[in-house]
């Protein structure tokens, strides 16, 4: 029998040899059903060999490739936490490719996508595999462009040529951070192999360096704040199955990064490098939330969703950090256990959502939640999936958004073991803020779902709305199956997490196989318990009986009558309750001060006949605070430098002669 | 034995240097090729030296070519196109010969004072060597920073690669690929900037690097 990581490698080619076969097919309708078809096999086929060696034959096998560097040549390396994220890439990828195979009908140049799109599952496979610095930055960079193209995909488009710009600089600042990092953990004469990173040891300075530069790394990718602004570009400007899979899957290959490094690498943490990562994530949750609920464009709340779970997930990371550095096994396993449902979760929901974003924008061309409405009676089995999705990124049991937030705090709940007195004072806080974010997310949902599906079309594209292929519906339809069978039997997915965790942290948590009745504990029975499938019943058979009753008891006929129009004698669906309304009080609460949010009402004196204006005024501050001076310091040095190609030729000699003795200079001096 | 080899190395390196201040001084194009010609005679003379010493014959070669190549026939060649071109006139220098000599003397104290105390462990043969012929690349640079003509620039630079093969040759164990394709690529070079002068010639009339930014709507 062949390795598991000899396998992926074959998946991986296969993936390269489809990018190949799409360039030659060319655009037609055909092939877009064959490059579809064949990535979502090769998909389940990786899918299988990921969740068999993480499952069923859990061990680490290394393979060793002849290209790359000469002396180095490429090393891959599968154990337990890459069989993991291999699992949720390609299983992000099956899903985005049956997606795929309908959406991709409606596309109008498959030849921008047909041959990107295995590329960047064979780039987000390959870095997950990696397991030396070389390759894993190599591949890093092919993620990182793949997805790029894609980005620029429909670059006509007025804002999606600044998007793939800001993208593209944000990748590579990235990549110049891990680029760093790596050479720090290499040390001076270090190898560049992951082995060789492991067994070295690192000062604490050294170690905080690293940490510093992978959550500028990672972070960059994952979309932590402040380095997030690009994600609200890029993820909507590209086709909705790559916008889920850059939201749902690349940003969880930034996150294994960070682990990888932070985790294994990196050797024991200390407590102050938690704290940092604690309180990032804890931010990025609530301004995540926040920018998501001010939105109006629907792929772009999504998009600042991704980013509130990035928070999330990270602020689990940095919990288990604290709790590994003080020798508490079980409660860095226990937040290290959610971190990781997490992102398996957020992988199933907000692949989900944008397939639903995507329905809605192939059905209506619209993006715009102030144009829709009333799209539950058109597109009804979309709707369902989309609520199914939004009730699971809401944290609503029995969906699987629930249980990892509940073990979440189940960890913030352990703090006061910590024996940090800024620990303890800290991770209750940090608690609170996820909390305000979960709530926030929830309203944030109720928002997306509500003035998209719910009420009457806004627009007549909204109202010539019908319902999308069977093969979006499929896709959606399996992921919300998985959102829910997740949140129903949430031990099954804890021990399948347990050798992860055992690997990273050192501990597991307890066997979840053998508590009754498909219950969770985290730590024992006696503290806390969870059982997703009792919740799903209670919730059913409530649910129904107040059905039954109501329909038992109260009048049975269907009345129509005509729709409450607020005291207008003709209302017109613009005048329905709007997304901006709906966060209207939660602007007021946070935006005066997050947003600088101003509200200037335009009133007409009495006998005018001009209309009445209410404008709201809101800032980017994270734009405009930060990366506007950075940009303008660019550009003025920019400019300056811009003279340089005007030079004699002399100058440029000058130039060379100055720079070569300053060099000398400085060595004469120094050394 | 050891003392006088390493005296004679010394000498004739040192030699090298000197002869690069007397390039750096003369502002004839006529006799700067001939001292370019006795540049390249002195670096055959220390690669041989270098060669016998090292016991490594395939130097030889290297000397042979600094001769053929460097001492005889481009200094040859470039005569021929400063006749053709009728430049033998004065050489404009556009920083005065007193400056020059004097930055001249600090780039060698510079280039020892880096050399002696990097190479501090090295063998003293090639600590001094490789100290004199950074010297010899400073002083090339120099040469070539300071003139606005360009068959003195080519001059520099081709006195420069010679204190580039001065340092190699210095070093024990250099494989010869790597000198003769230094050679070659001098050869190119000179070819290139060769056709390159005529270029400039036939276009504007002259070979002042000068005229080139005029062109381009520049001030001096």
């Amino acid at each position: 029998m062949i390795p598991a990581v000899t396998q992926q490698v074959w998946c991986v080619a296969a993936l390269l040899g489809t990018t190949a076969l799409a360039i030659a097919a060319g655009g037609s309708r055909r092939s877009t059903a064959i490059v579809y078809g064949t990535t979502f096999a090769i998909s389940l086929v990786a899918l299988a060999g990921a969740l068999f060696a993480l499952i069923a034959h859990p061990g680490t096998t290394a393979l060793t490739l002849p290209v790359g560097l000469p002396w180095l040549g490429s090393h891959f390396r599968l154990d337990a936490l890459a069989a993991f994220f291999l699992a949720v890439v390609n299983l992000g990828g099956a899903a985005a490719s049956l997606y795929g195979l309908g959406y991709g009908n409606h596309e109008s140049a498959p030849k921008r996508i047909l041959p990107f799109f295995p590329a960047f599952l064979a780039g987000m496979n390959l870095v997950v595999l990696a397991d030396d610095a070389f390759t894993y930055l190599l591949c890093w960079e092919f993620m990182s462009l793949a997805s790029w193209a894609l980005v620029m995909a429909h670059h006509r488009e007025a804002d999606n040529t600044r998007a793939g710009y800001v993208y593209l600089v944000m990748a590579s600042f990235g990549t110049l951070a891990l680029l760093l990092a790596f050479g720090l953990l290499a040390g001076a004469g270090g190898s560049y192999s992951f082995v060789a990173i492991r067994t070295a040891q690192h000062t604490p300075s050294e170690a905080a360096l690293v940490l510093a530069l992978m959550l500028l790394g990672a972070g960059s990718k994952a979309g932590l704040v402040p380095l997030h602004v690009w994600l609200p570009l890029a993820h909507p400007a590209a086709p909705s199955h790559v916008s889920a899979l850059m939201s749902g899957v690349m940003t969880k290959v930034a996150i294994y990064g960070f682990i990888r490094v932070v985790f294994d690498l990196l050797g024991p943490p200390s407590w102050s490098a938690g704290a940092v990562v604690l309180i990032l994530g804890g931010a990025t949750a609530v301004m995540g939330i926040l920018y998501a609920l001010m939105e109006k464009d629907l792929k772009r709340l999504l998009a600042y969703s991704t980013i509130e779970n990035i928070g999330v997930i990270f602020a689990s990371l940095g919990l288990a950090l604290a709790f590994q550095a003080s020798g508490l096994g079980l409660a860095a396993a226990l937040a290290f256990t959610a971190a990781l449902f997490h992102v398996l979760n957020h992988s199933f929901f907000k692949s989900l959502l944008f397939f639903g974003a995507g329905a809605v924008l192939t059905s209506t061309g619209e993006r715009d939640m102030e144009k829709l409405g009333g799209l539950i009676h058109r597109m009804p089995l979309t709707s369902f999936a989309f609520l199914v999705g939004c009730v699971a990124i809401s944290a609503l049991p029995p969906f699987n958004g629930f249980v990892s937030e509940w073990l979440m705090f189940q960890a913030v709940l352990q703090s006061p073991d910590l024996p940090q007195w800024v620990l303890k004072i800290m991770v209750p806080a940090v608690g609170a803020l996820l909390a305000l974010a979960a709530a926030l997310a929830a309203a944030c949902f109720v928002k997306a779902f509500g003035i998209t599906f719910l009420g009457r079309a806004r627009s007549p594209a909204a109202e010539a709305a019908g319902e999308v292929d069977r093969y979006s519906l499929a896709a959606m339809f399996c992921l919300a199956a998985l959102c829910f069978l997740a949140g129903i039997l949430p031990g099954l997915v804890i021990d399948a997490l347990s050798p992860v965790a055992q690997a990273m942290t050192g501990h597991r948590m307890p066997l979840q196989a053998d508590d009754p009745w498909l219950s969770i504990a985290p730590i024992a029975e006696s503290r806390s318990s969870y059982n997703g499938l009792l919740v799903f019943v209670f919730i059913t058979a409530a649910a129904s009986l107040a059905v039954y009753f109501i329909h038992r008891f109260a009048s049975r006929a269907i009345r129509r009558g005509p729709a409450w129009g607020c005291g207008f004698t003709d209302p017109t669906p613009a005048a329905q309750y709007s997304g901006t309304s709906f966060v209207q009080p939660i602007r007021r609460v946070f935006g005066t001060l997050v947003f600088q949010a101003r509200e200037h009402v335009d009133m007409p004196a009495p006998g005018e006949l001009r209309p009445a204006r209410f404008k709201v005024e809101m800032h980017d501050l994270v734009w405009e605070r930060l990366y506007t001076p950075v940009t303008e310091v660019v550009w003025f040095f920019a400019d300056r430098l811009n003279q340089l190609q005007f030079l004699t030729i002399r100058r440029y000699l000058s130039l060379v002669f100055a720079t070569l003795i300053t060099l000398l200079l400085v060595l004469a001096i120094w050394s | 034995m050891h003392n006088l080899a390493f005296d004679i190395a010394h000498l004739l390196a040192g030699g090298l240097v000197l002869i690069s201040f007397m390039m750096l001084y003369q502002d004839r194009l006529y006799a700067l090729l001939n001292i370019f010609a006795l540049h390249a005679v002195v670096l055959a003379l220390s690669v041989a030296w270098q060669a016998f010493v090292q016991n490594a014959p395939h130097l030889y070669v290297t000397a042979v070519i600094a001769l053929v190549f460097k001492a005889t026939i481009i200094p040859v060649a470039l005569h021929r196109i400063v006749k053709q071109l009728g430049i033998h006139r004065d050489i404009e220098t556009s920083v005065g010969i007193g400056l020059t000599m004097l930055a001249g003397m600090g780039l060698v104290a510079l280039s020892m004072m880096v050399m002696l105390r990097v190479t501090g462990a090295a063998d003293p043969l090639a600590r001094e060597d490789l100290a004199f012929a950074l010297s010899v690349v400073l002083l090339g640079l120099l040469v070539m920073v300071t003139r606005r003509n360009a068959v003195s620039q080519v001059v520099g630079f081709m006195s420069l690669e010679n204190g580039l093969v001065l340092a190699a040759t210095g070093a024990k164990g250099m494989p010869l690929v790597v000198e003769i394709s230094v050679a070659f690529s001098i050869l190119i070079a000179f070819i290139v900037i060769g056709v390159f002068l005529f270029r400039i010639r036939e276009r504007f009339d002259t070979v002042d690097v000068g005229a080139l930014d005029e062109f381009r709507g520049e001030r001096r």
